[in-house]
Protein backbone atom coordinates (compact mmCIF):
# COMPACT_ATOMS: atom_id res chain seq x y z
CA UNK A 1 0.00 0.00 0.00
CA UNK A 2 2.69 2.46 1.01
CA UNK A 3 4.67 1.57 -2.10
CA UNK A 4 1.68 2.46 -4.29
CA UNK A 5 1.36 5.81 -2.56
CA UNK A 6 5.06 6.40 -2.89
CA UNK A 7 5.00 5.50 -6.58
CA UNK A 8 2.09 7.84 -7.12
CA UNK A 9 3.90 10.59 -5.27
CA UNK A 10 7.10 10.04 -7.22
CA UNK A 11 5.23 10.04 -10.51
CA UNK A 12 3.51 13.31 -9.61
CA UNK A 13 6.76 14.92 -8.62
CA UNK A 14 8.36 13.65 -11.82
CA UNK A 15 5.46 15.08 -13.85
CA UNK A 16 5.79 18.49 -12.21
CA UNK A 17 9.56 18.38 -12.69
CA UNK A 18 9.19 17.61 -16.40
CA UNK A 19 6.67 20.39 -16.74
CA UNK A 20 8.99 22.85 -15.00
CA UNK A 21 11.95 21.72 -17.11
CA UNK A 22 9.83 22.31 -20.20
CA UNK A 23 9.09 25.88 -19.09
CA UNK A 24 12.78 26.60 -18.45
CA UNK A 25 13.64 25.06 -21.81
CA UNK A 26 10.99 27.24 -23.50
CA UNK A 27 12.45 30.34 -21.87
CA UNK A 28 15.90 29.39 -23.14
CA UNK A 29 14.63 28.92 -26.67
CA UNK A 30 12.64 32.16 -26.55
CA UNK A 31 15.58 34.11 -25.17
CA UNK A 32 17.75 33.05 -28.10
CA UNK A 33 14.97 33.68 -30.64
CA UNK A 34 15.58 37.40 -31.36
CA UNK A 35 19.29 36.95 -31.99
CA UNK A 36 18.68 34.03 -34.37
CA UNK A 37 15.91 35.92 -36.14
CA UNK A 38 18.22 38.88 -36.72
CA UNK A 39 21.58 37.21 -37.10
CA UNK A 40 20.99 33.83 -38.70
CA UNK A 41 17.86 34.25 -40.70
CA UNK A 42 19.17 31.84 -43.34
CA UNK A 43 18.85 28.95 -40.91
CA UNK A 44 15.26 29.94 -40.17
CA UNK A 45 14.41 30.14 -43.88
CA UNK A 46 15.67 26.61 -44.36
CA UNK A 47 13.41 25.41 -41.55
CA UNK A 48 10.42 27.32 -42.90
CA UNK A 49 11.00 25.31 -46.05
CA UNK A 50 11.31 22.02 -44.15
CA UNK A 51 8.29 22.50 -41.91
CA UNK A 52 6.12 24.73 -44.08
CA UNK A 53 6.70 24.26 -47.76
CA UNK A 54 7.08 20.50 -47.47
CA UNK A 55 3.81 20.27 -45.49
CA UNK A 56 1.88 22.10 -48.19
CA UNK A 57 0.75 19.04 -50.09
CA UNK A 58 -0.84 17.28 -47.13
CA UNK A 59 -2.37 20.56 -45.90
CA UNK A 60 -3.90 21.40 -49.26
CA UNK A 61 -5.28 17.94 -49.98
CA UNK A 62 -6.75 17.62 -46.48
CA UNK A 63 -8.16 21.16 -46.63
CA UNK A 64 -9.90 20.43 -49.90
CA UNK A 65 -11.56 17.32 -48.55
CA UNK A 66 -12.47 18.80 -45.16
CA UNK A 67 -14.12 21.70 -46.98
CA UNK A 68 -15.91 19.27 -49.27
CA UNK A 69 -17.23 17.23 -46.36
CA UNK A 70 -18.46 20.42 -44.66
CA UNK A 71 -20.30 21.20 -47.87
CA UNK A 72 -21.96 17.78 -48.03
CA UNK A 73 -22.87 17.60 -44.35
CA UNK A 74 -23.95 21.21 -44.17
CA UNK A 75 -26.11 20.88 -47.23
CA UNK A 76 -27.99 17.81 -46.08
CA UNK A 77 -28.75 19.44 -42.72
CA UNK A 78 -29.45 22.99 -43.89
CA UNK A 79 -31.67 21.76 -46.73
CA UNK A 80 -34.19 20.66 -44.12
CA UNK A 81 -34.69 24.33 -43.21
CA UNK A 82 -34.44 25.54 -46.80
CA UNK A 83 -31.32 27.37 -45.72
CA UNK A 84 -28.88 25.93 -48.26
CA UNK A 85 -27.64 29.43 -49.01
CA UNK A 86 -26.14 29.64 -45.54
CA UNK A 87 -23.85 26.74 -46.28
CA UNK A 88 -21.02 29.14 -47.04
CA UNK A 89 -21.34 30.78 -43.62
CA UNK A 90 -21.47 27.40 -41.94
CA UNK A 91 -18.31 26.27 -43.70
CA UNK A 92 -16.48 29.60 -43.40
CA UNK A 93 -17.01 29.85 -39.64
CA UNK A 94 -16.09 26.23 -39.16
CA UNK A 95 -12.95 26.48 -41.25
CA UNK A 96 -11.65 29.89 -40.24
CA UNK A 97 -12.28 29.63 -36.51
CA UNK A 98 -11.96 25.96 -35.64
CA UNK A 99 -11.14 23.34 -38.23
CA UNK A 100 -8.47 25.33 -40.02
CA UNK A 101 -6.23 25.96 -37.01
CA UNK A 102 -6.93 22.66 -35.25
CA UNK A 103 -6.62 20.23 -38.15
CA UNK A 104 -3.61 22.09 -39.51
CA UNK A 105 -1.95 21.88 -36.10
CA UNK A 106 -2.66 18.13 -35.88
CA UNK A 107 -1.38 17.54 -39.40
CA UNK A 108 1.59 19.75 -38.63
CA UNK A 109 2.39 17.65 -35.58
CA UNK A 110 2.21 14.51 -37.70
CA UNK A 111 4.13 15.84 -40.68
CA UNK A 112 6.59 18.41 -39.34
CA UNK A 113 6.62 17.86 -35.57
CA UNK A 114 7.71 14.24 -35.88
CA UNK A 115 10.37 15.20 -38.41
CA UNK A 116 11.77 17.84 -36.05
CA UNK A 117 11.72 15.56 -33.01
CA UNK A 118 13.34 12.61 -34.75
CA UNK A 119 15.92 14.80 -36.47
CA UNK A 120 17.00 16.43 -33.22
CA UNK A 121 16.75 13.13 -31.37
CA UNK A 122 19.02 11.45 -33.93
CA UNK A 123 21.47 14.34 -33.72
CA UNK A 124 21.60 13.68 -30.02
CA UNK A 125 21.84 9.90 -30.41
CA UNK A 126 24.73 10.27 -32.83
CA UNK A 127 26.47 12.75 -30.51
CA UNK A 128 26.26 15.61 -32.97
CA UNK A 129 24.93 17.94 -30.28
CA UNK A 130 27.75 16.98 -27.92
CA UNK A 131 30.23 17.54 -30.72
CA UNK A 132 28.86 21.06 -31.21
CA UNK A 133 29.19 21.79 -27.54
CA UNK A 134 32.79 20.59 -27.62
CA UNK A 135 33.45 23.03 -30.44
CA UNK A 136 31.96 25.73 -28.20
CA UNK A 137 28.90 26.02 -30.42
CA UNK A 138 25.74 26.32 -28.39
CA UNK A 139 23.25 23.88 -29.96
CA UNK A 140 20.25 25.87 -28.71
CA UNK A 141 20.60 28.85 -31.09
CA UNK A 142 22.25 26.76 -33.79
CA UNK A 143 19.88 23.76 -33.95
CA UNK A 144 16.80 24.25 -31.80
CA UNK A 145 15.81 27.88 -32.24
CA UNK A 146 15.79 27.91 -36.07
CA UNK A 147 13.54 24.83 -36.08
CA UNK A 148 11.25 26.37 -33.51
CA UNK A 149 11.02 29.68 -35.37
CA UNK A 150 10.53 27.91 -38.69
CA UNK A 151 7.49 26.14 -37.26
CA UNK A 152 6.14 29.34 -35.68
CA UNK A 153 6.41 31.22 -38.98
CA UNK A 154 5.06 28.37 -41.09
CA UNK A 155 2.00 27.58 -39.00
CA UNK A 156 -0.17 30.71 -39.56
CA UNK A 157 0.60 30.52 -43.27
CA UNK A 158 -0.36 26.86 -43.40
CA UNK A 159 -3.59 27.61 -41.53
CA UNK A 160 -4.46 30.36 -43.98
CA UNK A 161 -3.81 28.05 -46.92
CA UNK A 162 -5.88 25.31 -45.28
CA UNK A 163 -8.84 27.63 -44.66
CA UNK A 164 -8.73 29.06 -48.16
CA UNK A 165 -8.47 25.69 -49.89
CA UNK A 166 -11.17 24.38 -47.55
CA UNK A 167 -13.52 27.16 -48.62
CA UNK A 168 -12.80 26.30 -52.24
CA UNK A 169 -13.60 22.68 -51.42
CA UNK A 170 -16.95 23.75 -50.00
CA UNK A 171 -17.53 25.95 -53.00
CA UNK A 172 -16.77 23.01 -55.28
CA UNK A 173 -19.24 20.71 -53.53
CA UNK A 174 -21.96 23.25 -52.77
CA UNK A 175 -21.95 25.31 -55.95
CA UNK A 176 -20.74 22.90 -58.61
CA UNK A 177 -22.17 19.68 -57.26
CA UNK A 178 -25.27 20.63 -55.27
CA UNK A 179 -26.05 23.79 -57.30
CA UNK A 180 -26.28 26.27 -54.45
CA UNK A 181 -26.35 29.78 -55.91
CA UNK A 182 -22.78 31.05 -56.17
CA UNK A 183 -23.75 34.66 -55.41
CA UNK A 184 -25.68 33.74 -52.28
CA UNK A 185 -22.85 31.47 -51.18
CA UNK A 186 -20.18 34.18 -51.17
CA UNK A 187 -22.44 37.06 -50.25
CA UNK A 188 -23.63 35.31 -47.09
CA UNK A 189 -20.01 34.65 -46.15
CA UNK A 190 -19.04 38.27 -46.69
CA UNK A 191 -21.96 39.60 -44.68
CA UNK A 192 -21.48 37.31 -41.73
CA UNK A 193 -17.74 36.78 -41.35
CA UNK A 194 -16.03 39.62 -39.50
CA UNK A 195 -12.42 40.58 -39.12
CA UNK A 196 -12.71 39.36 -35.53
CA UNK A 197 -13.39 35.84 -36.72
CA UNK A 198 -10.29 35.85 -38.89
CA UNK A 199 -8.28 37.28 -36.02
CA UNK A 200 -9.45 34.42 -33.83
CA UNK A 201 -8.13 31.98 -36.42
CA UNK A 202 -4.83 33.82 -36.67
CA UNK A 203 -4.38 33.98 -32.89
CA UNK A 204 -5.11 30.28 -32.64
CA UNK A 205 -2.69 29.45 -35.42
CA UNK A 206 0.11 31.42 -33.74
CA UNK A 207 -0.52 29.79 -30.35
CA UNK A 208 -0.70 26.33 -31.92
CA UNK A 209 2.43 27.05 -33.94
CA UNK A 210 4.39 27.99 -30.81
CA UNK A 211 3.03 25.00 -28.89
CA UNK A 212 3.55 22.40 -31.62
CA UNK A 213 7.06 23.57 -32.52
CA UNK A 214 8.16 23.93 -28.90
CA UNK A 215 6.91 20.46 -27.98
CA UNK A 216 8.58 18.87 -31.01
CA UNK A 217 11.90 20.58 -30.29
CA UNK A 218 11.69 19.72 -26.59
CA UNK A 219 10.89 16.07 -27.20
CA UNK A 220 13.73 15.75 -29.68
CA UNK A 221 16.20 17.49 -27.40
CA UNK A 222 15.22 15.33 -24.44
CA UNK A 223 15.00 12.05 -26.30
CA UNK A 224 16.79 9.08 -24.79
CA UNK A 225 19.73 8.78 -27.20
CA UNK A 226 18.87 5.32 -28.50
CA UNK A 227 16.86 4.09 -31.48
CA UNK A 228 13.98 3.27 -29.18
CA UNK A 229 14.23 6.61 -27.39
CA UNK A 230 14.02 8.56 -30.64
CA UNK A 231 11.00 6.53 -31.69
CA UNK A 232 9.33 7.19 -28.37
CA UNK A 233 10.09 10.92 -28.58
CA UNK A 234 8.43 11.00 -32.01
CA UNK A 235 5.30 9.34 -30.68
CA UNK A 236 5.15 11.59 -27.65
CA UNK A 237 5.44 14.64 -29.88
CA UNK A 238 2.25 13.74 -31.71
CA UNK A 239 0.35 12.76 -28.57
CA UNK A 240 1.33 15.78 -26.47
CA UNK A 241 0.85 18.23 -29.34
CA UNK A 242 -2.63 16.87 -30.04
CA UNK A 243 -3.63 17.24 -26.39
CA UNK A 244 -2.06 20.69 -26.04
CA UNK A 245 -3.65 21.96 -29.25
CA UNK A 246 -7.15 20.82 -28.31
CA UNK A 247 -6.86 22.17 -24.75
CA UNK A 248 -5.58 25.53 -26.01
CA UNK A 249 -8.32 25.55 -28.62
CA UNK A 250 -10.96 25.16 -25.94
CA UNK A 251 -9.42 27.89 -23.81
CA UNK A 252 -9.04 30.40 -26.64
CA UNK A 253 -12.55 29.74 -27.89
CA UNK A 254 -13.95 30.16 -24.39
CA UNK A 255 -12.17 33.51 -24.05
CA UNK A 256 -13.00 34.86 -27.50
CA UNK A 257 -16.55 33.70 -28.03
CA UNK B 1 24.51 26.05 -54.25
CA UNK B 2 21.78 24.62 -56.42
CA UNK B 3 20.24 23.10 -53.32
CA UNK B 4 20.07 26.39 -51.43
CA UNK B 5 18.54 28.01 -54.48
CA UNK B 6 15.71 25.53 -54.76
CA UNK B 7 15.12 25.72 -51.01
CA UNK B 8 14.93 29.49 -51.27
CA UNK B 9 12.55 29.35 -54.20
CA UNK B 10 10.37 26.79 -52.42
CA UNK B 11 10.27 28.86 -49.24
CA UNK B 12 9.49 31.99 -51.20
CA UNK B 13 6.62 30.29 -53.00
CA UNK B 14 5.28 28.89 -49.74
CA UNK B 15 5.35 32.25 -47.97
CA UNK B 16 3.78 33.97 -50.96
CA UNK B 17 1.02 31.36 -51.06
CA UNK B 18 0.43 31.69 -47.32
CA UNK B 19 0.30 35.46 -47.39
CA UNK B 20 -1.93 35.27 -50.46
CA UNK B 21 -4.30 32.96 -48.61
CA UNK B 22 -4.38 35.34 -45.64
CA UNK B 23 -5.08 38.21 -48.01
CA UNK B 24 -7.85 36.20 -49.63
CA UNK B 25 -9.45 35.42 -46.27
CA UNK B 26 -9.30 39.01 -45.04
CA UNK B 27 -10.59 40.60 -48.23
CA UNK B 28 -12.89 38.04 -49.79
CA UNK B 29 -14.63 36.48 -46.81
CA UNK B 30 -15.13 39.69 -44.84
CA UNK B 31 -15.91 42.91 -46.67
CA UNK B 32 -19.59 42.59 -45.87
CA UNK B 33 -19.13 46.14 -44.67
CA UNK B 34 -20.65 47.59 -47.81
CA UNK B 35 -20.82 51.02 -46.22
CA UNK B 36 -17.79 53.23 -46.40
CA UNK B 37 -17.93 56.97 -46.77
CA UNK B 38 -15.42 59.77 -46.50
CA UNK B 39 -17.87 62.27 -45.14
CA UNK B 40 -20.74 61.42 -42.88
CA UNK B 41 -23.28 63.11 -40.71
CA UNK B 42 -24.77 61.85 -37.48
CA UNK B 43 -28.45 61.41 -36.67
CA UNK B 44 -30.38 60.12 -33.71
CA UNK B 45 -33.60 58.23 -33.42
CA UNK B 46 -35.59 57.18 -30.37
CA UNK B 47 -37.34 53.86 -30.29
CA UNK B 48 -39.65 52.31 -27.78
CA UNK B 49 -38.10 48.94 -28.53
CA UNK B 50 -35.12 48.16 -30.71
CA UNK B 51 -35.50 44.39 -30.72
CA UNK B 52 -32.07 42.90 -31.37
CA UNK B 53 -30.62 45.83 -33.31
CA UNK B 54 -26.87 46.05 -32.80
CA UNK B 55 -24.19 48.61 -33.50
CA UNK B 56 -22.81 48.45 -37.03
CA UNK B 57 -26.22 47.41 -38.30
CA UNK B 58 -26.98 49.00 -41.67
CA UNK B 59 -29.21 52.02 -42.19
CA UNK B 60 -31.05 51.54 -45.46
CA UNK B 61 -33.29 53.63 -47.65
CA UNK B 62 -35.25 51.89 -50.37
CA UNK B 63 -33.17 48.83 -49.51
CA UNK B 64 -29.85 50.50 -50.25
CA UNK B 65 -27.38 50.85 -47.39
CA UNK B 66 -26.64 54.54 -46.85
CA UNK B 67 -25.41 54.49 -43.28
CA UNK B 68 -24.57 52.52 -40.21
CA UNK B 69 -25.62 52.41 -36.56
CA UNK B 70 -22.79 53.75 -34.40
CA UNK B 71 -24.15 53.54 -30.88
CA UNK B 72 -27.16 52.40 -28.94
CA UNK B 73 -27.91 53.64 -25.45
CA UNK B 74 -30.82 53.82 -23.08
CA UNK B 75 -32.27 57.15 -22.01
CA UNK B 76 -33.05 56.84 -18.28
CA UNK B 77 -35.39 59.85 -18.33
CA UNK B 78 -37.68 59.09 -21.26
CA UNK B 79 -37.14 55.34 -20.90
CA UNK B 80 -36.46 54.96 -24.58
CA UNK B 81 -33.66 53.47 -26.61
CA UNK B 82 -31.57 56.12 -28.35
CA UNK B 83 -29.95 54.89 -31.53
CA UNK B 84 -27.22 57.01 -33.06
CA UNK B 85 -26.33 56.39 -36.69
CA UNK B 86 -24.26 57.99 -39.43
CA UNK B 87 -25.29 58.62 -43.02
CA UNK B 88 -23.05 59.17 -46.01
CA UNK B 89 -22.91 62.92 -46.71
CA UNK B 90 -23.73 62.45 -50.37
CA UNK B 91 -27.28 61.63 -49.25
CA UNK B 92 -27.94 65.04 -47.72
CA UNK B 93 -31.37 65.58 -49.20
CA UNK B 94 -33.44 63.25 -47.04
CA UNK B 95 -36.64 65.03 -45.97
CA UNK B 96 -36.66 65.66 -42.23
CA UNK B 97 -40.09 64.14 -41.80
CA UNK B 98 -38.84 60.78 -43.05
CA UNK B 99 -39.60 57.98 -40.65
CA UNK B 100 -37.27 55.33 -39.32
CA UNK B 101 -38.37 51.82 -38.51
CA UNK B 102 -36.49 48.77 -37.35
CA UNK B 103 -36.89 46.04 -39.92
CA UNK B 104 -35.70 42.49 -40.23
CA UNK B 105 -33.98 41.17 -43.33
CA UNK B 106 -35.65 37.88 -44.03
CA UNK B 107 -37.75 36.10 -41.47
CA UNK B 108 -34.91 35.31 -39.07
CA UNK B 109 -32.28 37.68 -40.43
CA UNK B 110 -30.47 40.48 -38.67
CA UNK B 111 -32.20 43.76 -37.98
CA UNK B 112 -31.54 47.10 -39.61
CA UNK B 113 -32.96 50.60 -39.70
CA UNK B 114 -35.12 51.36 -42.69
CA UNK B 115 -35.76 55.01 -43.60
CA UNK B 116 -38.86 55.92 -45.60
CA UNK B 117 -38.88 59.25 -47.35
CA UNK B 118 -41.29 61.92 -46.20
CA UNK B 119 -42.44 64.97 -48.13
CA UNK B 120 -40.85 67.89 -46.33
CA UNK B 121 -38.77 70.57 -48.04
CA UNK B 122 -36.17 70.64 -45.27
CA UNK B 123 -33.61 67.93 -44.90
CA UNK B 124 -31.85 65.87 -42.24
CA UNK B 125 -28.89 67.71 -40.77
CA UNK B 126 -25.90 66.68 -38.71
CA UNK B 127 -26.91 66.07 -35.11
CA UNK B 128 -30.59 65.98 -35.99
CA UNK B 129 -33.17 63.58 -34.72
CA UNK B 130 -35.69 61.47 -36.61
CA UNK B 131 -39.14 62.57 -35.52
CA UNK B 132 -41.17 59.57 -36.52
CA UNK B 133 -40.01 56.13 -35.53
CA UNK B 134 -41.49 52.70 -35.42
CA UNK B 135 -40.19 50.08 -33.04
CA UNK B 136 -38.98 46.66 -33.95
CA UNK B 137 -41.69 44.13 -34.61
CA UNK B 138 -41.16 41.37 -32.12
CA UNK B 139 -42.07 37.94 -33.35
CA UNK B 140 -43.21 36.96 -29.85
CA UNK B 141 -45.68 39.87 -29.69
CA UNK B 142 -47.01 39.04 -33.15
CA UNK B 143 -47.61 35.45 -32.19
CA UNK B 144 -49.20 36.59 -28.94
CA UNK B 145 -51.57 38.95 -30.75
CA UNK B 146 -52.41 36.29 -33.28
CA UNK B 147 -53.26 33.80 -30.55
CA UNK B 148 -55.43 36.35 -28.70
CA UNK B 149 -57.23 37.27 -31.91
CA UNK B 150 -57.93 33.71 -32.95
CA UNK B 151 -59.11 32.97 -29.42
CA UNK B 152 -61.63 35.84 -29.43
CA UNK B 153 -62.90 34.83 -32.87
CA UNK B 154 -63.80 31.38 -31.60
CA UNK B 155 -65.98 32.93 -28.91
CA UNK B 156 -68.07 34.91 -31.42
Amino acid sequence: MTSVVRDLFNTSVEFVRTFGAFQLFSLRVLRHSPEVLLGRFGLVVKQVFNTGALSLVIIMVCGLFVGGVLGLQGYSNLARFNAEDSIGVFAAFGLIKELGPVITALLFAGRAGTALASEIGLMKATDQLSAMEMMAVNPVPRVLVPRFLGGVIAMPLLVAVFSMIGLFGTHLVAVELLSVDVGAFWQQIQITVDMEDINEGIIKSIVFGVAASMIAVWEGYNAVPTAEGVGRATTRTVVITAIAVLVFDFMITAVMI
Amino acid sequence: MQQTRSVEIGTGLFVLLGVGALFFLTTQTTGGDDFSADEIYTMEARFENIGSLRTRAPVAMSGVTIGRVTSIRFDPVTLEAVVQFVIDSQFDQIPDDSDASILTSGILGSQYIGLRAGGSDTYFEDGGEVMFTQSAILLENLIGKFLVNSGSKDED
